[in-house]
């Protein structure tokens, strides 16, 4: 008995050790690419990056083409996808922040009711539209109908509604975490609906309302296909709503096809990935710090 | 057992029944009555339905839609179904199972949360002196007044609990209602608890839901006994406890249930 007993003790050990070994070698296979991705970007990249890569447009193909057969790094920049994409993407939070958090609380605080069990399905399918599919409809509303061409507000159209399914089940689901009893806390003092859900659920769900959306715009940040249906790129700074721009991830594909710039893919990747990295950070910044449930 | 209240009913429910689904009531045809200054307490086994009057006593119900009030409650001798929530609330306070400090608010903030939150605006001295005086008479402020602006989650739950007396007597009602408000704590803070309710009753009318026996004998003036969903009985704690007249009553003070 005395033998059996330990003899089972060790092979339990022994199955133990060999489990987490090899969940310690999954979770390193899994990061290994992450840092090959950055590695290789940060390497191909950083040289074209200093002081104008910021403020000034794209070159164009002769600019691009004396400095690359000079040996020299490439002039000019991504300003220009910088401006369209901050345009973009501040049209698209101006209207799916909002509507996405009303949805959001509206379906926590009518959970059981049928018109919210088919919002809620809707936006489930929502979210699993390809993305080049809601291009393809802010072409045939905003860009056949309203703008009579490409246009950023076509470009923001389709970033609203990649949004919106997002920060509705992220609004939701957070929502959901605040228990009954701080509901029922403000109500029996008599507080106001609107008020209950302005200075008490919002401010108390805030760490998760503000991941949400975070994600979501490093979501929509990166998008390409949708853009080159609707804001179609622009090699000009451009503020105007109704004009085609560019935004980074396009010309990263504008970059890709000129091949004396392809220098410039690097740099132009190395920045979007920095960039989302660092609102991924910053939203698991804001979670910690201002978390109550 | 405290010396009984000789004071006029406040409080009064009027063949009140409520019903959580239809023709399924929680609380059936339940007439009784709250004295000034006092303590009551609704006692009976889970589920006899002693939460849900409570809580009709605030129109607590309305939250919920799907649940059907039939029957009165009157406050002073007004219903107060034809009162606003707002000035129903503000007479009537409520004090959760739990303690439940919005965590999102400070100390300070939590104690005025009652004004803050109905558009109510003091001035900074008049808050103060409210947030003291609330304070003082739960026994928290020497604990907290260091902290007032710290948010109230380091707090323990027994100092939770008195938080949330504070925020509710800090909109200075005639009544507030215990929803088995000792029942997420441990002895020495239930204790602190109960000698605050002893206190209180000097300026509030308190209704008390609790389920141990000792405690409402310990702090009650008078005891309504609840068994599914009716009252069985009701009067002074002392004459309860000591010569109960229902079979119901004697059986689980006893208990045979409950």
């Amino acid at each position: 008995m005395e033998v059996l007993m330990t003899d089972n003790i060790k092979r339990r050990t022994r199955a133990n050790n060999r489990f987490r070994y090899l969940i310690i070698a999954g979770a390193i296979i899994t990061i290994i690419p992450i840092f090959l991705i950055v590695g290789n970007l940060a390497v191909k990249g950083y040289r074209q990056i200093n002081f104008a890569f910021f403020t000034e447009p794209a070159p164009d193909t002769f600019q691009a083409m004396m400095a690359s057969s000079a040996g020299e790094i490439i002039p000019g920049g991504i300003a220009n996808g910088l401006t369209g994409s901050l345009l973009m993407v501040l049209l698209a939070s101006l209207v799916a922040i909002p509507l996405g958090l009303f949805t959001g609380i509206y379906l926590y605080e009518n959970s059981t009711r049928r018109y919210a069990g088919f919002i809620r399905s809707l936006t489930e399918i929502l979210q699993g539209v390809p993305s080049i599919i809601l291009g393809i409809i802010a072409y045939l509303w905003v860009v056949k109908n309203i703008t009579k061409g490409y246009s950023a507000l076509a470009g923001s159209t389709a970033l609203a509604i990649m949004m919106l399914p997002l920060i509705i089940r992220s609004t939701e689901e957070t929502m959901k975490m605040i228990p009954v009893t701080i509901r029922e806390a403000a109500f029996a003092l008599g507080t106001p609906y609107y008020k209950m859900i302005y200075k008490i659920l919002i401010p108390v769900s805030f760490s998760g309302l503000a991941t949400g959306v975070l994600l979501a715009l490093s979501r929509i940040l990166g998008e390409t296909a949708p853009l080159m249906l609707t804001a179609l790129g622009s090699p000009a700074i451009s503020f105007d709503v109704t004009k085609p721009v560019s935004a980074v991830p396009l010309l990263i594909w504008d970059f890709y096809n000129d091949p004396n710039m392809v220098n410039l893919v690097w740099s132009a990747s190395l920045f979007l990935m920095v960039f989302v990295l660092a609102m991924n950070l910053l939203s698991r910044n804001i979670a910690s710090k201002r978390k109550y449930i | 057992m405290s010396k009984a209240a000789n004071n006029e009913p406040v409080l009064k429910t009027e063949g009140l029944s409520i019903a959580y689904e239809p023709d399924h009531y929680a609380v059936n045809n339940v007439t009784a009555s709250v004295r000034k200054n006092s303590i009551t307490a609704i006692m009976g086994p889970s589920g006899c339905g002693k939460s849900t009057l409570l809580r009709a006593m605030n129109r607590m119900h309305e939250l919920y839609p799907d649940i059907e009030t039939k029957g009165d409650i009157l406050l002073d001798g007004r219903s107060i179904f034809s009162m606003s929530v707002i000035e129903l609330r503000r007479k009537v306070g409520m004090v959760f199972q739990r303690p439940n400090p919005f965590p999102n608010m400070t100390i300070y903030e939590n104690v005025v949360a009652g004004y803050s939150l109905n558009d109510i605006r003091l001035k900074k001295s008049q808050r103060d002196d409210i947030v003291e005086s609330a304070l003082r008479n739960v026994t928290l402020w020497d604990e907290v007044k260091e902290s007032l602006y710290r948010k109230g989650s380091f707090l323990s739950g027994g100092q939770q609990q008195r938080l949330c007396v504070a925020r509710a007597i800090a909109f200075n009602p005639e009544i507030l209602l215990l929803d088995e408000p000792t029942s997420a704590l441990d002895p020495i803070a239930t204790s602190k608890i109960e000698d605050l309710l002893g206190e209180l009753k000097k300026n509030y009318t308190l209704v008390l839901v609790t389920h141990n026996m000792s405690q409402a004998a310990r702090i009650s003036d008078d005891s309504i006994f609840m068994y599914m969903g009716e009252l069985v009985e009701a009067g002074p704690t002392g004459t309860l406890f000591t010569n109960p007249k229902d079979p119901r009553t004697e059986a689980y003070l006893t208990g045979k249930f409950g």
